[in-house]
């Protein structure tokens, strides 16, 4: 189809997760792939690997700084690529790489995993280990939205990617910490457990109606941040859920 | 960005709805330990039996400490009576949204919030994050009218040292006409004016803008219809198809709304309050240093 939106999927550091997250939309995947996305490239999902000109790539994993491919990737990647979107923990703040101090076979010299931000200009950020499928189906459907939809659904776009955009921007470290510094202490949390529901490896739990985080758990996914109905919420979107949400399910029939 | 000041327009206040009511269970069982007309009670035992939910997240009582909510997953309505009633400090029922559809198994979930809790679960549909699968599976979100909460501390330090009660002793606490009532199981009854339970307040809920649970599928409160009697709003499509059933099935027993008293006029009027109150506090956090401002969480 003329009007599909050509999508990369670079695969650096990470454990393929992001991948299955995006396989787990099932009938939806076949429907994105047949209706709106021309996947140019994917490790395993199109057997295609070198780095071509798209409107959108997407990055699973971290980037191993001792890894000279790895780099000439990341940079290949945004030089191709109008939108760059961080998919998962790893590819937006580094999350269990984070932790890596090298050693292991058989490159033990492999010991730095940065998060893409650190060496490209990332748009989109979806935080999470793994990301969910739909939240990844969401995005995919937005993202089509606003470069081929009409002006509403641009608007629409617009207003749903911008909080993801504006994650982006604010950095590349996340860890539990992002709950106190930003939310606590900022004297927004209201104590609904939005942060311990998201949290992949149950680091969190609430306290006397605010969350307390096990920090020694956290892997540094940034899911609990960007779960919290106090991080962003924009109030003329969310009015909208009913409609947006039928959209959606339509758009993947 | 966005000025808070243009978050809500004016008119908006009671949200979107299709209809609007003042109802009570028509369950005796159920109104005995009701807050009001124990309409999340009713209506979840209700969805419960016709296979609409599987179970619900409601705020049970904690075993360990007297009027603390403790949020838990019920399946049968002998848990949903335990949990009647209002507890006004917070309940994170958010925190087992996840759960529900993990070790409890549920594909049709049903859960009771606050307007901010009802944020949250929107937020979660629109972005699930950390939410896989869970989205799908809200088949019933019932939101309460909330002007403000509590931490579980500041429920301690009104009752024990403001109204010098034992909160083992108390069986119902309540906020109407301007006032916080503790009544005791002996039959004492102790007010407090909201000028003493303001600064006890939970700081979160200063930059809120909802009081009526705009997101929710139905949403309930006591204001604004008589004593025994809950406004009943029913919003989403979900929230319309279950209460068609719900009268059907004579569930409910229900009243025009313009006929009774004191009706939609208080509930727009308390709306608008804490929208007011709360757009200032936006309002402030912009210039609360010196050219330095507290983050603002609506974009």
């Amino acid at each position: 189809m003329v009007d599909k939106i050509s999508v990369g999927y670079t695969h650096l550091s990470g454990c393929t997760g992001c991948t299955v997250a995006l396989a787990d939309n099932y009938g939806g995947l076949l429907t994105l792939l047949d209706k709106y996305v021309d996947l140019k490239y994917h490790l395993t999902l199109a057997d295609v690997r070198h780095i071509q000109q798209v409107d959108v790539a997407i990055v699973e994993g971290s980037v191993c700084i001792q890894d000279k491919l790895a780099v000439e990737e990341i940079k290949e990647t945004r030089e191709k690529a109008a939108v760059v979107v961080a998919l998962g923990g790893c590819a937006a703040y580094g999350n269990i790489t984070r932790f890596t101090r090298g050693g292991q076979q058989n490159q033990p010299q492999h010991e730095s995993y940065l998060p893409i931000g650190d060496l490209i200009k990332v748009d989109v950020y979806i935080p999470g280990c793994a990301p969910t499928p739909q939240m990844i189906r969401n995005v995919c459907v937005m993202a089509y939205l606003l470069l081929k939809g009409t002006k509403e659904q641009k608007d629409l776009a617009t207003k749903f990617l911008t909080p993801l955009m504006q994650l982006a921007q604010r950095g590349t470290s996340a860890c539990f910490c992002d709950i106190m510094t930003e939310v606590i202490n900022q004297g927004l949390c209201m104590g609904c457990g939005s942060c311990a529901s998201a949290c992949p490896v149950r680091a969190i739990t609430i306290e006397y109606g605010k969350p307390q985080g096990e920090r020694d758990l956290c892997i540094k996914c940034g899911a609990c941040y960007a779960q919290c109905p106090r991080s962003f919420l924009s109030m003329d979107l969310v009015a909208e859920y009913e409609g947006i949400q039928e959209a959606i399910d339509a758009a993947l029939q | 960005m966005r000025h808070s000041s243009e978050v809500i327009e004016m008119g908006a206040e009671l949200g979107k709805y299709k209809t609007c009511v003042s109802a009570r269970s028509s369950d005796k069982e159920i109104l005995k330990g009701a807050q009001d007309g124990g309409i999340v009670t009713q209506l979840f035992a209700f969805a419960l039996e016709q296979g609409i939910i599987d179970g619900a997240i409601v705020s049970a009582a904690s075993a360990d400490e007297p009027w603390k909510p403790e949020p838990i997953v019920a399946t049968t309505k002998a848990e949903l009576l335990a949990a009647r009633g209002t507890k006004y400090n917070i309940s994170p029922n958010i925190s087992l949204i996840k759960e529900a559809t993990r070790s409890y198994g549920l594909d049709k979930i049903g859960i009771v919030g606050t307007p901010c809790q009802m944020q949250a679960v929107r937020k979660g549909q629109l972005y699930p994050v950390g939410l896989r699968d869970v989205g799908d599976k809200i088949a019933l979100a019932i939101g309460i009218f909330c002007m403000e909460n509590f931490p579980y501390q500041s429920i301690v330090q009104l009752v024990e040292d403001h109204a010098a009660m034992k909160l083992e002793a108390v069986k119902k606490m309540e906020i109407g006409k301007g006032k916080f009532w503790v009544y005791g199981k002996r039959g004492q009854v102790v007010s407090l004016p909201l000028k003493v339970t303001h600064k006890y307040e939970q700081p979160g809920c200063h930059v809120c803008l909802d009081y009526v649970a705009n997101l929710a599928d139905i949403s309930t409160g006591s204001v604004g219809s008589p004593d025994g009697w809950s406004t009943v709003f029913v919003r989403s499509k979900k929230g319309d198809d279950i209460w068609a059933k719900a009268i059907a099935a004579g569930a409910f027993e229900t009243k025009p709304i313009e006929q009774v008293k004191p009706g939609l006029e208080l509930v727009t009027k308390l709306a608008n309050e804490k929208i007011e109150k709360n757009k200032k506090t936006l309002e402030g956090r912009k210039t609360f240093g010196v050219a330095k401002a507290l983050r603002n969480p609506y974009i």
